[in-house]
């Protein structure tokens, strides 16, 4: 019973924050009310005993993932309403609700069909935090390395892509810009010599 | 009483909200937000098929879904900020610099 009303209580409230955040006009409300659908979603993971990855989802989704693009919102203009210039919204609306519908059948199609057996089965007489250590430091021991060499990676990227030396791009200028920018380099490395 | 495809249902839902969104809007910051919400329908999917078939395997993937969720925003939010000091807006029409 109280399983049935968090689930249509957190399902109708997940649903509805996600609705806004597709229709919505002001990048600010689109941004706080994905952040509310995660916190939404940590619930079903609460509900399916997977309190581990309920506590990462609030930590990284709304913490970090949200907090990054706050953080992006210093950059661009967020007051101002997103004009996005569609020429006949109702044909687009309905067309791209139909293409997600075939996408969605297509892809769960074959699943319904499939057999599905359990590979790894959860471990018997622990909590679900020690569960996912074991699994974890075990059977997914590599790509879990490799998941935290990805997340240094992105972390590098992100660094070097936001800092001051992209500023110009030496692909999208023409050359007179280009000959300016190698002056202008050549002095500074003067400077910084002398 | 609720049964697993109560979730997927759920799941399905949400991903078609999702692509809604990716092929609706316009704005590059509101492709990336719907992007979001792909990968968390996809994990609701994963976690509900892991617990109803006693399987971890399901929490594992959506643990990884997470991780590469946080570094594709890292990459996707500095490329964004690129994009924006170069042209002053976030619009798909910009993108438009590979005339033929």
């Amino acid at each position: 019973m109280f399983e049935a009303v968090a689930f249509y209580l957190f399902g109708a409230l997940t649903i509805a924050m996600f609705l806004i955040v597709v229709s919505t006009k002001n990048i600010l409300y689109s941004m706080s009310a994905l952040a509310a659908g995660m916190i939404f979603i940590s619930a079903f993971f609460f509900l399916l005993d997977a309190e581990f990855l309920g506590v990462v989802q609030i930590v990284v989704y709304t913490g970090a993932v949200m907090a990054l693009y706050a953080f992006g919102m210093m950059f661009f203009d967020s007051t101002r309403d997103v004009k996005e210039n569609i020429e006949n919204p109702r044909a687009v609306f309905v067309l791209s609700g139909m293409i997600a519908l075939l996408l969605v059948l297509m892809l769960g199609a074959p699943i319904v069909g499939a057999n599905i057996e359990a590979s790894q089965p959860t471990p018997e007489n622990m909590g679900n935090a020690q569960a996912v250590g074991v699994v974890l430091f075990t059977k997914y021991l590599i790509p879990f390395e490799v998941a935290a060499l990805m997340l240094l990676v992105a972390m590098i990227a992100g660094i070097i892509l936001a800092g001051k030396k992209m500023d110009h791009s030496l692909t999208l200028m023409n050359e007179e810009d280009s000959n300016i920018c190698d002056r202008e380099y050549k002095k500074n490395k003067k400077e910084e010599q002398s | 009483m609720i049964t697993l495809n109560h979730y997927l249902i759920l799941s399905a839902i949400l991903f078609v909200i999702g692509s809604v969104g990716v092929m609706r809007r316009k704005n590059l910051l509101m492709l990336f937000f719907s992007t979001e919400i792909l990968l968390n329908a996809v994990n609701i999917g994963f976690v509900a098929i892991g617990k109803f078939y006693g399987d971890m395997t399901g929490q594992m993937f959506a643990f990884f879904i997470i991780a590469v969720a946080a570094s594709e925003v890292a990459v996707a939010l500095g490329l964004l900020i690129l994009w924006y000091k170069r042209t002053g807006s976030l619009s798909l029409d910009t993108l438009k610099s590979m005339n033929g």
